[in-house]
């Protein structure tokens, strides 16, 4: 009888926490939603396509930022993932036993690092080196829109690599995990019917898929949120540019740098306005890809129990 | 059984053709040669002086209690072993009078000519078909699609499966039932054609209908393949082996013709065992 009280408090209680979480999620958003009425009134859809942002005249639109996020997080993908995806494949295949564990922690606490120092290193380090390497763009290349621009340093280029090495060891560790959760029979089927190694990996990469496309996407979702060492490095100009060299501006950037300023209400509304999106986005883009992860590591436990009465 | 001096490597093949048997059976040509055959995980020895022969169309089956080296031993004549990591063997073991352990034998080669099935099915999580075709993919045995599609085809129907599935070939493989997906597994072993078949428990997570039928399904794959299976149950050894080993903590204790084994042991342990009265 006690048993059964205490157990029955027990799941109340834990699941009002679990409820409490919900309700955070549902809550924030409709505080942004409220806090932003005033632009969402005032420019409708037309805020997500315009690309004015005069706070004087009061005019705003936030395509730019959008733009700047989206540019920034794809081409920190498109440089992490194949880093990430080959550090997690030599981890969790390849390396000695001995190597393991130290690359492990390693990454962890790559992982660890917070932004602004990453921010730092940026300014210092990278910037150079970027405009550096953009003062030795040779000159029939400069011509394409990619490519143009002054030598600053402070641009897209700078903000994809920095957000792709904060990314990197976040998405190698949840894909670390993701291959490690392969059962092994799927690897010695594979070598069973004359697989090579490298074909056995692939044969797991295959298998876990889903689960690696997840942890390429969480990556994602935090490189889509991440604030202060893109600011650092971005340039912070609102212009929706394909070079890759010029300085541009970010949905999580714009808000930081401004929201102090933001004197009237329908200025501090537009910020809160930006926030919503993100918030909107990155709840997709994480839902999406840790369903991705789960329904992974479900398929991996079996898909199916034993028939009934199976033999002994 | 007897002692063979170790590094037998070094001595010449055996012959290969051996007398009719006392029972009147004769015997058949001797596929796989193990001689005094020992295994280590680490520092630990999982086998011991093993020394046995499988015949080909043959159905050679291992019995003995959990944790005796059944599987060890199986995993060993593929070299599957050798992807753990401190694995050591000792001895010599041949397949067709070549030494699976020389340096010089392509172990990617080796594992296409002696095929696995495992205890637990592991289709790929692809469709029926792409799981036959992966090994002639991988292996590039047949290229062109309507090759692919014929071994296809055959290996399912060798496996007792074509009938079952053939309006559903580019179906996901997942969705088949457990005894259907053991019998996929052995139809993609067989499409990279083999000589050898290796099955470490292929029923025991089946139920006694679809256990029926990959007994049957060995049954007739014998007189093409040379078969050995590990089993831990004695009926089923009984109804479909030719020979049958008992191990016994790492060591072989007796090898037979299956009827002697279930009914004139040698061995007071073996009969210990088969009649139930241990493990
Ligand atoms: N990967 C491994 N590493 C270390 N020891 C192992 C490993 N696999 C099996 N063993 C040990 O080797 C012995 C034989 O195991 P196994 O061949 O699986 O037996 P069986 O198939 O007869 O049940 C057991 O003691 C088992 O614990
Ligand atoms: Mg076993």
């Amino acid at each position: 009888m006690r048993a059964r009280s205490q157990d029955l408090g027990f799941r109340l209680t834990t699941g009002a926490f679990a409820a409490a979480l919900a309700a955070i999620v549902i809550g924030v958003g409709v505080a942004l939603v409220s806090q932003s009425w005033l632009t969402i009134q005032k420019f409708g859809l037309g805020f997500w396509s315009t690309s004015t942002w005069d706070p004087v005249a009061g005019d705003f639109g936030a395509l730019p930022f959008i733009w700047g996020t989206l540019y920034s997080s794809i081409l920190a993908l498109l440089i992490a993932t194949p880093i990430a995806l080959g550090i997690a494949v030599f981890i969790s295949e390849l390396c000695p036993a001995r190597l393991r564990t130290p690359l492990v922690f390693l990454t962890e606490l790559l992982a660890a690092i917070p932004s602004i120092v990453y921010g730092l290193w940026g300014i210092f380090v990278l910037v150079p080196a970027v405009r550096s390497l953009q003062t030795h763009v040779p000159d029939a290349l400069r011509a394409l829109p990619i490519f143009a621009g002054p030598p600053l340093g402070v641009g897209m280029l700078s903000a994809a690599l920095i957000l792709a090495i904060m990314v990197v060891p976040f998405t190698s560790s949840v894909a670390r995990e993701v291959l490690k959760s392969v059962p092994v029979t799927q690897r010695e089927g594979a070598y069973a019917l004359g697989a090579t190694r490298f074909e056995a990996i692939r044969a797991a990469m295959y298998f876990a898929r889903t689960g690696i496309v997840g942890a390429v996407m969480l990556g994602f979702g935090r490189a889509l949120g991440e604030t202060m060492a893109v600011t650092m490095v971005i340039g912070n100009n609102p212009q929706v540019s394909a070079s890759l060299f010029a300085p541009q501006y970010t949905m999580a950037a714009v808000i930081a740098n401004e929201f102090t300023e933001a004197a009237d209400a329908l200025y501090l509304n537009a910020l809160v306005e930006i926030g919503l999106v993100l918030f909107a986005i990155t709840l997709v883009v994480n839902g999406l890809s840790r369903l991705l992860i789960w329904s992974m590591a479900r398929g991996a436990r079996g898909p199916r129990r034993k028939p009934a009465g199976a033999a002994a | 059984m007897t002692d063979v001096p170790t590094h037998a490597t070094h001595l010449p093949p055996r012959p290969t053709v051996v007398r009719a048997d006392r029972d009147g059976v004769a015997d058949a040509t001797v596929k796989v040669d193990v001689q005094n055959l020992s295994f280590y995980y680490g520092a630990k020895r999982a086998l011991e002086g093993i020394s046995l022969q499988a015949q080909t169309n043959r159905v050679t089956a291992f019995i003995g209690p959990s944790g005796c080296g059944k599987s060890t031993f199986l995993r060993t004549l593929n070299r599957m072993n050798d992807i753990i990591p401190g694995t050591r063997v000792e001895g010599s073991a041949r397949i067709d009078g070549q030494d699976i352990y020389a340096p010089n034998v392509d172990v990617v080669e080796l594992r296409r000519r002696v095929g696995m099935v495992f205890q637990k099915s592991n289709p790929f999580p692809k469709s029926i078909f792409e799981n036959v075709a992966y090994g002639l993919r991988i292996n590039r045995l047949v290229t062109s699609k309507a090759e692919i599609a014929e071994r296809v085809e055959e290996s399912l129907r060798s496996a007792a499966l074509w009938d079952e599935v053939k309006d559903r070939v580019h179906d996901s493989a997942l969705a088949l039932s457990g005894g259907q997906q053991q019998r996929l597994c052995i139809a993609r072993a067989l499409a990279v054609r083999p000589d050898v078949l290796l099955m470490d428990e292929p029923a025991s997570a089946l139920d006694p209908i679809a256990t029926q039928r990959i007994e049957e399904l060995i049954y007739r794959l014998k007189s093409q393949y040379t078969i050995i299976i590990v089993t831990h149950n004695m009926q089923q050894a009984a109804r479909v082996s030719d020979h049958t080993a008992f191990f016994w903590m790492g060591k072989l204790v007796e090898f037979d013709r299956t009827e002697r084994i279930f009914t004139a042991p040698r061995e007071k342990l073996t009969e210990d065992y088969v009649t139930g009265r241990f493990g």
